[in-house]
């Protein structure tokens, strides 16, 4: 690099950055992306102790019970409905479906709908929560 | 063997493509999964044990396997290239992520064949 290449313009205040509603369904993409890569090793953990044997499965569910287990599962299951819905628009978008802006808007909207219910009726009927 | 372009047209092709079709081998794998904790799978040790070992069901938890692996790699990658300007720490971020991977669809492998 030369001393004559300017200063490119900078701007890293994410609190104060307006993303479009779609781009905000994709950061959340990668975050949750990102979130279920670093917590894989614990999920097959949980894979292997509720297969194992008789006795590691009445280990799991009694690990699965605790309420800070829970609530880090509850965060895995919403990354891995988000991830799942905004990937499908991911998709249709490749496929050149929904890409006109108001469109792209609905499609983004819908994804966190989506995903967010199914969030709830997943945690209410596998977590017990509520 | 001819040197790799790493720039230009049709570069990153495999790996886009690669990463939707193993996003849709996961995601039909995930209906399945899903329909059949609605049909009580999950309900009891036998139910659960003795469906993930279906051979059929074997094969696809395989194939799920296998394709979230890649699909992790290929994720995690862009993820390294988008923020990780130095070259000597992003590539070592790229070893320590491959070998993550791998290690874990060999146990993820290993449970399920145990069984």
């Amino acid at each position: 690099m030369t001393e004559t290449v300017k200063q490119r313009p900078k701007f890293l205040a994410l609190h104060e950055i307006r993303l479009p509603i779609a781009g905000f369904v994709s950061i959340l993409h990668r975050v949750s992306g990102a979130g279920l890569f670093l917590l894989l090793p614990w999920l097959i953990y949980l894979f292997e102790l509720s297969l194992k044997s008789p006795d590691t499965f009445v280990s799991f569910q009694s690990y699965v019970a605790h309420p800070l287990v829970k609530l880090i599962l509850l965060g895995l299951i919403w990354a891995f409905l988000h991830h799942f819905c905004a990937g499908i628009r991911f998709l249709l978008l490749d496929l050149h479906i929904g890409v006109e802006k108001q469109p792209s808007a609905n499609s983004a909207k819908a994804v966190l709908a989506v995903s967010l219910a199914l969030t709830l009726i997943v945690a209410i009927k596998f977590l017990g929560v509520l | 063997m001819k040197a790799r372009i790493v720039v230009g047209a049709h570069y990153g092709l495999k790996d886009w493509l690669a990463q939707r079709v193993t996003a849709v081998v996961m995601a039909i794998y995930t209906l399945v999964i899903a329909f059949a904790f609605m049909a009580g799978v999950g309900d009891s040790y036998e139910n659960w044990h003795v469906f993930m070992s279906n051979s059929f069901v074997r094969f696809l938890s395989f194939l799920f396997i296998l394709s979230l692996c890649f699909h992790a790699w290929i994720g995690v990658r862009d993820i390294w290239m988008d923020y990780v300007k130095p070259t000597s720490v992003r590539l070592t971020l790229h070893v320590v992520t491959i070998l993550a991977l791998v290690g874990c669809a060999g146990w993820a492998v290993q449970v399920l064949w145990r069984l």
